[in-house]
């Protein structure tokens, strides 16, 4: 091999390790001060392909992140004076007149808490918050996006065009909100980082990129650059513990294992006393939310050796005062029968009927709870209409193996 | 950047002329213009007569046709709006925010495009 060509390996080695570690930190420097994420996209990749070529010829530089957005911060501002009249140029560039002219972004400061709070600003629909959000922060290609929503590419890529498209027309403010909004507009953030997540878990293994980490990633981001959070650390310290199970939570077949089966020696203990030592720490700050009841209830269901009901059913009581939804109701519920008030569980089921009637995991507690009443007939009708819901083969299975046990107890 | 906001409502939701419930509306809407003039960013603003006193009209093949009523047959309807002067999406959000009849209606917030048709 010749030395120019083991030189441009090199050179390339080291900027996909760059940009797989720092894209995010990068465009995002170059987004908020540009106010404009094309441009900012655009004038990164130019940035790269200069940065193959000159790096190539004379080395790495010290610091190839200040490299990059050097360069990248003047090909935008060249951008900027070669797409506009002579007239509108100066108007263009008067944002970034002054002291700054010509100057980059500095490093030091990460921008990606202001573009978090840009991409998931309730202006802009659910799901195109989350996938601006993979897409700018996480640093994830329009494809990968694309995939996890099981879009055509070509869609996924509108959809991002349209949502940078209102940012910018609408003036979608790209920062940290005021203290008087700061407390609600987290628990958007939140909201968008728990999507992924779940997108993450509830997927085959297969993917190419892990959801479940780049929500872990997230959130670890969010707390790490808006420290002192409660509702962010009860955030993380859930997916943490949640993400502990996961070994756990599957049999060899796929089928789900319900939490009081599984076998903990497979829980990942690391991941398990950070969430607790977390959620310690948020539940301190003494300004409770969902996220920190919902990590408290995963917590009883792991700390001691079974399953501590009564103080589960209190955190869902404390849960609803936050989301009064039925899913929460459904989950109450199946807490109370674990207390032993079988009959109040299913009166309260009864009144969810009809708001959950679609909803498989509705179906399969009920017959579970009929059965357990004795209420055999009722029972393997209720696990009918649950497995004609199942979202899985292995659910179906788990399903209809709770069927034959009813059917002969 | 200018946005206007656009207050829509159902005037069977609306509280009605001579209840407490509509002296308080036209309290917070009093107090609302105070602020808006107070912070200097209200560029103007009116409210709408009923759509009963509505009337549309559009041009085909050159001819006028004029129908009686609102463009739209829907419950809620533009009963009025604001035009404010802020920095951002979240500014003027803020102030949509205390539109009295944000509690029973909605509030479209759009920005204005740069120029003004009126000169």
């Amino acid at each position: 091999m010749t030395p120019a060509a083991s030189s441009a390996i090199a050179v390339t080695q080291a900027l996909d390790a760059v940009m797989r570690e720092d894209k995010g930190r990068l465009v995002s420097a170059l987004i908020v001060r540009l106010k404009n994420f094309e441009l900012a996209e655009d004038a990164l990749q130019e940035a790269m392909a200069s940065a193959v070529a000159h790096w190539s010829r004379s080395g790495l530089p010290a610091s190839p992140q200040g490299w990059l957005l050097q360069v990248a911060w003047r090909k935008a501002l060249d951008r900027i004076r070669r797409s506009q009249t002579e007239a509108r140029t100066a108007e263009a560039l008067q944002p970034f007149i002054g002291a700054e002219i010509g100057e980059a972004p500095d490093l030091i400061s990460d921008n990606r808490l202001r573009l978090i709070f840009t991409c998931c600003h309730p202006a802009l629909d659910q799901k195109s918050r989350v996938a601006l959000t993979l897409r700018t922060i996480c640093g994830l290609t329009t494809g990968e996006v694309a995939a996890a929503f099981l879009d055509q590419e070509a869609t996924m890529g509108q959809r991002l065009s349209r949502a940078k498209a209102k940012i910018a027309a609408a003036r979608i403010p790209y920062g940290v909100p005021e203290a008087d909004a700061l407390a609600e507009r987290l628990q958007g953030v939140l909201a968008v980082i728990y999507l992924i997540f779940n997108a993450g878990y509830s997927a085959t293994p297969d993917r190419t990129r892990d959801f479940v980490r780049e929500a872990i990633f997230l959130a670890r981001l969010v707390d790490g650059l808006c420290p002192g959070q409660a509702e962010v650390e009860g955030c993380l310290a859930l997916l943490l513990l949640t993400h502990a199970r996961s070994a756990a939570r599957l049999g060899p077949d796929g089928t789900a294992i319900a939490l009081g089966e599984q076998d903990r020696s497979l829980w990942d203990a690391s991941a398990m006393r950070e969430g607790l030592s977390l959620l310690d720490r948020a539940m301190h700050r003494r300004a409770p939310g969902p996220y920190q009841i919902k990590a408290a209830i995963a917590a009883c269901h792991m700390q001691d050796d079974s399953s501590d009901w009564p103080q589960i059913l209190a955190l869902y009581d404390s849960l609803l005062r936050f989301e009064p939804t039925s899913v929460v109701m459904l989950n109450r519920a199946i807490a109370l029968a674990e207390t032993g008030a079988l009959e109040a569980a299913l009166q309260s089921l009864a009144g969810l009927a009809d708001a959950l009637a679609d909803y498989q995991p509705f179906h399969a507690a009920r017959a579970d709870l009929l059965a357990r009443a004795g209420r055999t007939a009722e029972a393997l009708d209720a696990y009918g209409m649950a497995i004609a819901r199942a979202g899985s083969q292995a659910d179906a299975r788990l399903l209809s193996r709770k069927r034959d046990r009813a059917r002969s107890p | 950047m200018k946005y206007m906001l656009l207050i829509y409502s159902n005037p069977d939701l609306q509280p009605a002329y001579g209840t407490p419930e509509f002296q308080a509306m036209m309290g917070g809407y009093f107090a609302l213009n105070e602020r808006l003039k107070a912070d200097g960013v209200i560029r103007g603003g009116e409210g709408l007569k009923g759509v009963e006193t509505a009337t549309s009209l559009r041009v085909r093949a050159g001819k006028a046709e004029t129908m009686d009523g609102p463009f739209a047959e829907t419950k809620e309807h533009l009963g009025g709006y604001y035009i404010v002067e802020v920095p951002d999406l979240d500014a003027a959000l803020r102030y949509a925010a205390m539109i009295p009849s944000a509690h029973f209606g909605t509030i479209e917030v759009r920005p204005l495009m740069d120029y003004n048709p009126a000169g």
